[in-house]
């Protein structure tokens, strides 16, 4: 059952490959034009420096921000840190609260939970069966102390997609900062930081066909002038907020991808939007007791998480043998846990077991699609056989009253 | 994560996958294990004088949970009750190779056959059949 050949890959929410035409771009970096931007007194340096300059500016363009309000980063998890610890330190003085959400991803999560350790008050609002926070929650959740709200903009596991210009007005005129998590959206949603009223955004250059390794965070500098205490140091760059060598070769990438994804977003997005589609419709078309996890009417277009009830996530991918997909079951990840997005989406811990996740992007193709249903349904059906829980279930027992043994 | 190749192969080429049936005086059953925790197996002896004639599984659980039961099937046809009482998890982990993360999957693989065993044994030993979950 196994073509040893065929590799046909579905989790571009995890990573893209790079696109040729943006390492065309960044190859000069890496060698002829390889200088240190910081570098002021040679040509090597200002060509370097130039490049950088233009970088920002284009990335600033995509979001209707100022070039100078660009901070280059390692990556949506550093941009994410420097947001969350930066304005907590900064603003200390002013209050010791902040706010996310339950979905959000570790990035967002743990900072929080260090700054909980430090004496910090988080509050996390809890999601709806469609991963919407209430904003009548949010709102009641703003307290005078409360310094920072970061909700994401498009979720990692099941691409629901949060209102954020609603989210950013609340923020707005309760006069709190708002950061949002926009790793999953920037090249796929339209981004306006000030339509949206968003005083902080986290990105990264490898969810949209740039390199790994680089990321910004966008940082309000008018009305308000949003101000974060550094959490690398060392140098000076980056207006003193992030210290260390400009990875030159990088922001251009980046750069270069954000405008490739913007010249063809909405063709782009309808194309991939049309395929998941198709690859959902195959799925629960041959399939029975399916069920999709988030908000089929607000989700990225990229995404299906889906539950192929009684058989489990990790079994599904060994039975899907070259086609790369990401399962909220435990068993693939190193904690013991199902996925605690799903769970707080109040899927059930069976479910989430049996949960995968498809993410469609820029080379995935209908072939691709048709043969990826075809193997997800036929694992499907080989491993029902074989479970006890549909056995059970066909026979009319209804699972949730058995006493299970555990273990 | 890497699968051992007797992981794939019990995973591709699973002996004994079905279902005996249950009531019967001479089969007994053991299920363990619970849906949210992502593991349930089900495995079944069908005893003719002292010794398992036959023996199936089926299993909701990952790979290797799979590959651990199906495992146990093929080891318990033959044998003796006696006998099968002998087989420990350590003996599965050591022939599929599991990685320390999958030592659960074994360690419920051998509780099935217990209590596979104990069921029968229960069923010969009173008139009323017992239910298999008594664990619970």
């Amino acid at each position: 059952m196994s073509q040893p050949q065929r590799r046909i890959y579905l989790d571009y929410q995890a990573t893209t490959p790079v696109d040729p035409q943006v390492l065309d771009t960044m190859m000069p970096y890496l060698q002829g034009s390889f200088g240190n931007s910081a570098s002021r007194n040679h040509a090597f340096g200002w060509e370097a420096e130039k490049a950088v300059d233009q970088a920002r500016e284009t990335l600033a363009a995509g979001i209707g921000a100022k070039a100078r309000e660009i901070v280059f980063t390692s990556g949506a998890t550093e941009s994410n840190n420097l947001a969350i610890l930066g304005a907590a330190r900064m603003y200390a003085p002013k209050g010791k609260h902040l706010i996310t959400c339950a979905t959000e991803h570790k990035a967002i999560l743990d900072p929080a939970l260090f700054l909980e350790n430090q004496g910090w008050d988080v509050t996390v609002l809890a999601v709806d069966e469609k991963g919407h926070i209430s904003l009548e929650e949010l709102v009641a959740a703003i307290r005078e102390d409360t310094v920072l709200i970061s909700i994401m903009h498009g979720n990692n596991e099941v691409g629901t997609l949060h209102d954020i210009a609603a989210i950013g007005a609340i923020c707005r005129e309760r006069g709190v900062l708002f950061h949002t998590d926009a790793t999953q959206t920037l090249g796929k949603e339209e981004i306006d930081v000030n339509s949206m009223n968003i005083d902080l955004l986290s990105a990264s250059a490898h969810k949209m066909y740039g390199p790994k390794g680089v990321g910004m965070l966008y940082v309000r500098r008018r009305a308000p002038r949003v101000r974060l205490e550094p959490i690398v140091h060392g140098g000076g760059h980056e207006r003193g907020l992030r210290s260390g060598t400009m990875n030159v070769p990088g922001v251009v990438g980046m750069a270069e991808a954000l405008r490739q994804c913007q010249v063809q977003r909405e063709q782009e997005q309808a194309r991939i939007g049309g395929l998941r589609d198709r690859l959902q419709e195959l799925l629960t078309d041959a399939l029975d007791y399916t069920q999709i996890n988030g908000d089929v009417e607000s989700r990225l277009a990229c995404n299906l998480n889906i539950s192929f009830a009684y058989v489990e996530g990790e079994s599904m991918l060994m039975g899907m043998d070259g086609i790369a997909v990401s399962s909220g079951s435990a068993c693939t990840s190193a904690s013991l846990e199902p996925s605690y997005v799903l769970r707080a989406l109040g899927v059930g811990d069976e479910l989430a077991h049996s949960s995968i996740r498809f993410s469609l992007g820029r080379f995935t193709t209908l072939e691709e699609v048709e043969e990826a249903a075809a193997c997800t349904i036929s694992a499907v059906r080989r491993l029902r056989e074989m479970s006890p829980l549909y056995e059970m279930a066909m026979e009319g027992v209804d699972l949730s009253k058995v006493q299970w043994s555990g273990h | 994560m890497a699968y051992s190749d007797k992981v794939i192969d019990h995973y591709e080429n699973p002996r004994n996958v079905g279902s005996l049936d249950k009531d019967s005086q001479d089969v007994g059953t053991g299920i363990v294990g619970a849906p949210e925790c992502g593991d349930v197996m089900k495995l079944q002896i069908q005893v003719e004088e002292g010794v398992i004639k036959d023996a199936k599984f089926k299993t909701f659980g990952c790979g290797s949970a799979i590959a651990s039961s199906s495992l146990a099937t093929e080891w318990l046809k033959g044998r003796s009750v006696e006998d099968a009482q002998k087989i420990r998890n350590v003996d599965i982990v050591e022939e599929l190779a599991l990685p320390p993360v999958k030592i659960h999957c074994s360690v419920l693989a051998e509780d099935a056959i217990r209590q596979a065993l104990a069921d029968y044994q229960n069923k010969q030993g009173e008139t009323a059949p017992v239910a298999a979950k008594e664990e619970a």
